[in-house]
């Protein structure tokens, strides 16, 4: 599904990912740890199509096109959503507006009908009853004034509502408590099938007790340094990240 | 271009004309108000950019034009024409003024409440209301603005509305300017009293509109009068013809306990110069001012307001947002005055600007003069292109850059169109903010 080949990226003429190679595949969903600074929100970044981040070598292919090549709303069309680390606050527009924005952004590319505001609003109630949230949130502007676990949560129900095939998620997990916690996993269960893939950048096991990766990578200094199954999170959550010198082939 | 002191001397030749002609017949009282006003213009004259309260609004396009009293002027309309102008609710109670002449005919005033008073303010001024002398130009200073002084020298028609106490109107009175057919440079000064006594509460919609693209110039000033524990939401709408110019005083005076708010929305002229005065004169007294100005090609708008505690324990409320593209210009100055003794003020003020294209300009200035100790005053402004980052996050929601673009930007209209409370004319700005959008989207989808 996704095919990433020595990718490089720099963002104001600094290096900062230096030769990525991972292959995702339908189906599967890829855990990437790392320490600070190592390169993981560039390239979920990168991945979204930030236009601050240059890419200036190797390839992404997704689904058997050129995913560089695409605007950042076409790879949204594509399938593509990333979960913000920081989510960014919107002036005026509604929580509300924004979902409906976007799902109708989703549908305009799937030829589909515009979802009136009635409509929504049911599709809408039935996500959140699944999520178990209220929609106490929904007449606010986005994320204006949200606590950082309601930021976080906020994203996770984009995530739910839009149903991309391979869903980014950069620390959703940070700042979280437990049911939020829980909440976020189950949304990302949800979306497990053999057609959509996740790829779930995180600091801390903890998650991955819930979204149990196929496989776990680590970051590190622009490279992934080390690979391994679910039992590598464990590893590094004892060990920390001091042990992984030589970068690994994939 | 003419020197300063022939023009002065022309707006006074002006005034004697009208005060033999067009403005006679008032009562003594009216007419020495017009002339102190007159007297009071011809000390000053126009204003220039080195007045601080000028600076950044140049008015020569008023200097430099001969513009002849719109009063005399008597062009036709249909009410098919003026329909599509009036609310739904409260149709049955909307003045209609035509060149700054009240028509009666375009009117319709048969919603309006027994003992509620709404009409013509030349005709009840001429009537002998006690009220109207008690109140006319008592609060907007000839001395604050030189155009406030025109506006009381050329004092002829406009709107008076007088609620009495315990009364509350449920749906808004509506006082519909409208400009036709100006074969050449006219200027009207339509002058309008709002007195809300106590315990009444009302909201009025004021609306200035062009129907013609030629020169003309609009002075308007609107005195507000708020008694005890009374309320008022005033609503002013602000859509000249693309060629207006339009200049205006909103002057509230709040007694004890009353709450004001005054919606104010400019989308129309060339040039429009809008001092909003509130008074806070009564313990306990709430203030709100909102105000969502959205221009493009060269369009000016500035807006100068001042908002004076002038006793203890009153809260104000300002936010103000502009949308400025093309090689508009926006001009926001936040003057809050607490006066001594007036303690436990509570004051917040933020001014948005958004800027859409190179060309565009905006200035904000807050002035905080504070001389009581127990006060919380802040204030905030914004100044810029709109956030990349939003717009990078709205992409990656499947969102068209253009259309994202639009959407950021409506957002900073929506945050003042959500503080009116008539759903319809809600609505209509609501269109007439996306039309704008729209049209700036196509035109950046052209130009790339
Ligand atoms: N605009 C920029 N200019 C220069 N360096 C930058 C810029 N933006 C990010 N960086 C640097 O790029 C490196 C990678 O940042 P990135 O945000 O990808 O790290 P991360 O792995 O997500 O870290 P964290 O775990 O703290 O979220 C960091 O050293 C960061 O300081
Ligand atoms: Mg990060």
């Amino acid at each position: 599904m996704l095919e990433i080949k020595n990718l490089h990226a720099a963002v104001d003429g600094v290096a900062i990912l230096k030769g990525i190679d991972l292959t995702i595949n339908a189906g599967e969903v890829h855990a990437i740890m790392g320490p600070n600074g190592s390169g993981k929100s560039t390239l979920a970044q990168v991945l979204a199509g930030h236009p601050a981040y240059e890419v200036t070598e190797g390839s992404v292919t997704y689904e058997g096109r050129d995913l560089l090549g695409l605007e950042p709303e076409e790879r949204a069309c594509a399938g593509v959503f990333l979960a913000f680390q920081y989510p960014v606050e919107i002036h005026g527009i509604t929580n509300a507006y924004f979902l409906r924005a976007a799902i109708n952004a989703k549908r305009k590319c799937q030829d589909l009908e515009e979802l009136d505001p009635i409509d929504f609003m049911e599709m809408l109630e039935e996500k959140l009853d699944v999520i178990g949230w209220t929609d106490s949130l929904m007449e606010r502007p986005v994320n204006h004034g949200f606590s950082g676990g309601e930021k976080k949560r906020n994203e996770i129900l984009q995530m739910a509502v839009l149903e991309p095939k391979l869903a980014v998620l950069d620390e959703t997990d940070s700042g979280l408590d437990i049911d939020a916690l829980k909440a976020v996993a189950d949304a990302v269960n949800k979306l497990r099938s053999p057609d959509n893939a996740s790829l779930v950048v995180t600091h801390y096991q903890r998650l991955l007790n819930f979204i149990v990766p196929d496989f776990v990578h680590v970051l590190a200094r622009g490279r992934i340094a080390k690979s391994g199954g679910k039992e590598l999170a464990l590893e590094l959550e004892s060990k920390g990240y001091d042990w992984i010198k030589e970068p690994a082939g994939v | 271009m003419t020197k300063e002191p022939e023009i002065r001397d022309e707006y006074v030749a002006d005034y004697e004309a009208f005060s033999r002609n067009g403005g006679s017949g008032v009562p003594q009282w009216f007419e020495d108000l017009r002339r102190a006003a007159i007297s009071q213009f011809s000390a000053t004259g126009f204003p220039t950019t080195r007045d601080e309260r000028w600076r950044f609004t140049n008015v020569a396009r008023l200097k430099d034009t001969k513009f002849a009293l719109a009063n005399g002027e008597r062009p036709t309309l249909s009410l098919g024409e003026v329909k599509q102008h009036v609310l739904g609710a409260g149709a049955d109670q909307c003045l209609v003024f035509l060149n700054g002449r009240y028509s009666k005919e375009l009117s319709s005033i048969g919603g309006i409440p027994q003992g509620v008073l709404a009409g013509s303010l030349r005709d009840v001024a001429n009537s002998g209301s006690k009220r109207v002398e008690r109140h006319l130009a008592k609060y907007a200073k000839t001395s604050d603005s030189p155009f406030t002084a025109l506006s009381t020298a050329f004092m002829s028609d406009g709107a008076f509305v007088y609620v009495p106490q315990n009364t509350i109107i449920g749906e808004p009175i509506q006082l519909l300017f409208l400009t036709a057919s100006a074969g050449r440079p006219v200027v009207a000064h339509p002058r309008n009293l709002i007195v809300v006594d106590r315990n009444a509460a009302a909201s009025v919609v004021e609306s200035h509109i062009g129907l013609v693209d030629g020169t003309y110039w609009t002075n308007a000033v609107t005195e507000a009068v708020v008694q005890e524990n009374a309320r008022l939401h005033l609503y002013r709408v602000q859509r000249e013809g693309g060629e207006a110019s339009h200049t205006a005083t909103t002057q509230s005076h709040q007694r004890r306990d009353s709450s004001f708010a005054l919606t104010t929305i400019e989308l129309g002229s060339a040039l429009s110069r809008h001092d909003i005065n509130a008074v806070l004169a009564g313990q306990g007294a709430e203030c709100s001012l909102y105000g969502l100005t959205q221009i493009q090609g060269r369009q000016h708008v500035d807006h100068h307001t001042t908002i004076e505690h002038a006793r203890p324990h009153c809260n104000s409320w300002e936010f103000f947002n502009g949308i400025y593209d093309d090689d508009s210009r926006g001009v926001f100055t936040g003057r809050i005055v607490v006066h001594p003794g007036a303690q436990q003020t509570d004051s917040k003020q933020t001014n948005n600007n958004l800027l859409l294209s190179k060309g565009a300009r905006a200035d904000s200035q807050p002035q905080l003069e504070i001389y009581a100790d127990d006060v919380k005053c802040t204030h905030g402004a914004t100044l810029g292109p709109i956030d990349e980052k939003a717009l990078f996050y709205l992409q990656t929601r499947g969102i068209e850059a253009e259309a994202a673009r639009n959407l950021l930007t409506y957002g900073f209209g929506v945050e003042i169109l959500n503080r009116i409370e008539i759903a319809e004319l809600r609505d209509q700005l609501d269109q007439l903010v996306h039309v704008r959008l729209d049209e700036g989207a196509e035109r950046r989808r052209a130009g790339k």
